[in-house]
C-alpha cells in the first residue's frame, strides 16, 4: 500500500520571493502515523503543511515543481473543498476558524457544506462531541469559552468531516501547560482509537516527544533528520535547526558526550531517574 | 516603579477578572506572570500601559496614577508586546513597522535609522525590510514586534508569550536580551506558559488564578509550592521533578544540563 501522504520532488517558491522556501522535498508518511515536525521559525514548515491540504498551490500563488500525493490523490489536480474531506487543518488560533454563534453551528457547517444528509449530519454530531467530550458546550457561543475549549471545538468541526488526517499547526502554543498536555491526549486517543494520521508543528517538544512515533526536523528549504523520537533527539546538531531540546533529553545527551551511559534514551523523567537510581545504586 | 494597590478591574456586565491585586514592580527586575488560561494575566498587563483602567484601586506608572496619564505617554515607558502579532503590526513594511513608534515618538531621522537597523539585525529581520510583514511566518511576526518594542528602548518592557512560535536561538536570545535589559536597570515583564523557559531566566515568578494573586516568589521557592502550582495550573519544569525523584543525589534542583550533569557525574560511571 502506497504512504497516505507522499511528497516527490517538492520545490515551492512564494511568489513575493525571489528563494525557493521548499527545495526538492522528498517525505513519506504512513497511515496511521502521529509525526511531529519542527525546525527553525521561518524554514518552511506551515508551508510543507499548506501543500497537504492544497491552500498551496491552490490560494498561495508561487513557483511549484514535483508533485504531493495525499491518498491516492494529486494536490494540484484537487480543488480545497475535495481536499477538506480528507485533510483536516487546526490553526495556531482556533479564533481563526470559529466563527459560528454556538458549538453545535460551528461544528456542522463543513457537513452542510458538503451537502450531507440531515440524519448523518446529526449522527456525526453527536459522536464528535461525545468523542471530544464537549456535550457540554453544545450550545455555547465561541466566546464563552475558554482557550483549551476553542482548540478542541475547532478539533471537533475538523474531526465531523472523517479526515484520514488531521494537520495541527502549533495548537498548544495558546494553551497554559496542564490544558496543553489534556490536547496532546485527546489527540494521541484519536491516533489510536480512530487510525487518524496526525502531523503536529509544535516547538514543545516535550509535550509530544512520548506520544509522537515519529520526528522530522526540517531545516532551510530541507529535510534535515527523520526518525524515531529516540533516535532524532540524540542527534548533536539539533539546536542548529532550532530544536529545544527538553531539558532530560538534554542531560542524557551531555552525559554521552563523556562517556557516561544510561540504559536507555528516556524521554521523561520518571524514565531517567528511575534508570539513575539503580546506576547509583540507591535501590 | 510598577505599584498596585489593591487594583479590581471587571469588564462590563462581568464579575472581576482581577480582584485585589497588589504588586510592586521595580526598575532591573526580571518578573514572570503566571497562570492557567483565563486567569487575568492579560487583563493585568493592559494596566501597566494605561489599555485598561482599574474599576477600583490604583496603578502608578513612575508614582502617576494610569488614569491621569495618555496611552501614548505610558507607551513611551512602558512597551509591550502582545500574544497575536496581528493584533499589532500595520505597516506596509518590516523596517517601517520597526522605525513607527521612533518617528512617533520624535526621535531624530539619524537615530531612527540606526536603532531600526539594529534591532532588524539582531532579531534576524533584515533580509525581509522591504517586505510586507503579512508574508512572514507567525514567528517572524513575533520577532517584528519585540523589535518594534525594543527599538525605542522603554524602561519596562512587557512581553505576552514572546516564546510562541520561537525557535530555540530566538528563546536563547530572548533570554540573553532580558538579561542584558536588566543589567542597564530596565525591568521585563514576561507573561509565558513556558516553564522551561522561565525556569532558565530564573526570575521573580507571580502566579495568578481566577484574577488573584496566589504566589509571588522568587522562581526556586514557586516551583516547589506544589499547591500553589496546581491551583494555577502550571506544571514544574523537568530539573525540578529530577530534583524531587533524586533528592539524595542532588541538592537543589538544577538550572541547566550542565548543572544537572555535574551534580550527578560522580554518582555515575564512565563507560570505557
Amino acid at each position: 500500500m502506497p504512504p497516505l501522504i507522499q511528497f516527490v520532488n517538492l520545490s515551492f517558491s512564494y511568489s513575493s520571493s525571489s528563494s525557493p522556501i521548499l527545495k526538492n522535498i522528498n517525505l513519506f508518511i504512513e497511515e496511521g502515523e502521529f509525526v511531529l515536525l519542527v525546525g527553525p521559525s521561518g524554514c518552511g514548515k506551515s508551508t510543507l503543511l499548506r501543500c497537504i491540504n492544497g491552500l498551496i498551490p491552490n490560494l498561495y500563488n508561487g513557483v511549484y515543481e514535483g508533485k504531493v500525493i495525499v491518498d491516492g490523490e494529486i494536490v494540484k489536480d484537487k480543488n480545497i473543498s475535495f481536499l477538506a474531506t480528507k485533510v483536516g487543518f487546526v490553526f495556531q488560533n482556533p479564533e481563526n476558524q470559529i466563527f459560528m454563534f454556538t458549538v453545535e453551528k460551528d461544528i456542522v457547517f463543513g457537513l452542510e457544506n458538503i451537502g450531507l444528509e440531515k440524519e448523518e449530519i446529526r449522527e456525526r454530531l453527536e459522536w464528535v462531541l461525545k468523542i471530544l467530550n464537549i456535550q457540554h458546550l453544545r450550545y455555547k457561543a465561541p466566546y464563552e469559552l475558554s482557550d483549551g475549549q476553542k482548540q478542541r471545538v475547532a478539533i471537533a468541526g475538523v474531526l465531523a468531516m472523517h479526515p484520514k488526517i488531521i494537520i495541527l499547526d502549533e495548537p498548544t502554543s495558546l494553551l497554559d501547560p496542564k490544558t496543553a498536555s489534556e490536547f496532546i491526549q485527546v489527540l494521541k486517543e484519536l491516533n489510536k482509537s480512530l487510525g487518524i494520521t496526525v502531523l503536529v508543528v509544535e516547538h514543545r517538544i516535550d509535550l509530544l516527544c512520548e506520544v509522537a512515533d515519529r520526528i522530522i526536523v526540517m531545516g532551510e528549504e530541507r529535510i534535515e533528520f527523520d526518525g524515531p523520537p529516540r533516535k532524532v533527539l540524540q542527534e548533536k546538531s539539533l539546536y542548529l535547526y532550532g530544536v529545544t531540546i527538553p531539558p532530560i533529553i538534554g542531560l542524557q545527551n551531555a552525559l554521552s558526550e563523556l562517556n557516561v551511559k544510561i540504559n536507555g534514551f528516556h524521554l521523561n523523567v520518571e524514565g531517567i531517574s528511575e534508570e539513575i537510581k539503580k546506576e547509583a545504586h540507591l535501590e | 516603579m510598577i505599584k498596585t494597590d489593591s487594583l479590581y478591574f471587571k469588564y462590563a456586565a462581568t464579575d472581576y477578572v482581577l480582584k485585589n491585586i497588589n504588586l510592586k514592580i521595580g526598575l532591573g527586575e526580571i518578573v514572570a506572570l503566571m497562570g492557567g488560561n483565563g486567569s487575568g494575566k492579560t487583563t493585568l498587563i493592559k494596566h501597566f500601559n494605561g489599555l485598561l483602567k482599574p474599576t477600583k484601586g490604583t496603578v502608578r506608572v513612575f508614582d502617576k496614577d494610569t488614569r491621569d496619564d495618555s496611552v501614548a505617554s505610558l507607551s513611551k515607558k512602558v512597551g509591550v508586546v502582545f500574544q497575536n502579532p496581528d493584533h499589532q503590526i500595520f505597516s506596509d513594511t518590516v523596517s517601517n513597522e520597526v522605525s513607527f513608534a521612533l518617528k512617533n515618538f520624535g526621535f531624530g531621522e539619524e537615530v531612527t535609522k540606526k536603532r531600526t537597523k539594529w534591532a532588524l539585525e539582531f532579531f534576524n529581520l533584515t533580509k525581509y525590510e522591504n517586505t510586507s510583514p503579512l508574508l512572514l511566518s507567525g514567528g517572524e511576526k513575533k520577532r517584528l514586534c519585540l523589535a518594534s518594542v525594543l527599538a525605542w528602548n522603554p524602561d519596562y518592557v512587557i512581553l505576552d508569550e514572546p516564546t510562541v512560535g520561537q525557535d530555540f536561538l530566538q528563546k536563547e536570545k530572548l533570554r540573553e536580551i532580558a538579561k542584558m535589559l536588566a543589567t542597564q536597570s530596565k525591568t521585563v515583564v514576561v507573561v509565558s506558559h513556558d516553564v522551561e523557559f522561565v525556569w532558565l531566566l530564573q526570575p521573580r515568578v507571580i502566579l495568578l488564578s481566577d484574577g488573584e494573586i496566589v504566589c509571588d516568589d522568587q522562581c526556586a521557592n514557586v516551583f516547589r509550592n506544589e499547591q500553589a502550582l496546581q491551583r494555577c495550573g502550571v506544571i514544574k519544569p523537568q530539573f525540578v521533578k529530577l530534583y524531587e525523584a533524586l533528592p539524595s543525589l542532588m541538592d537543589h534542583p538544577p538550572i541547566d544540563v550542565f548543572e544537572a550533569r555535574s551534580m550527578l557525574l560522580k554518582y555515575l560511571k564512565e563507560d570505557i
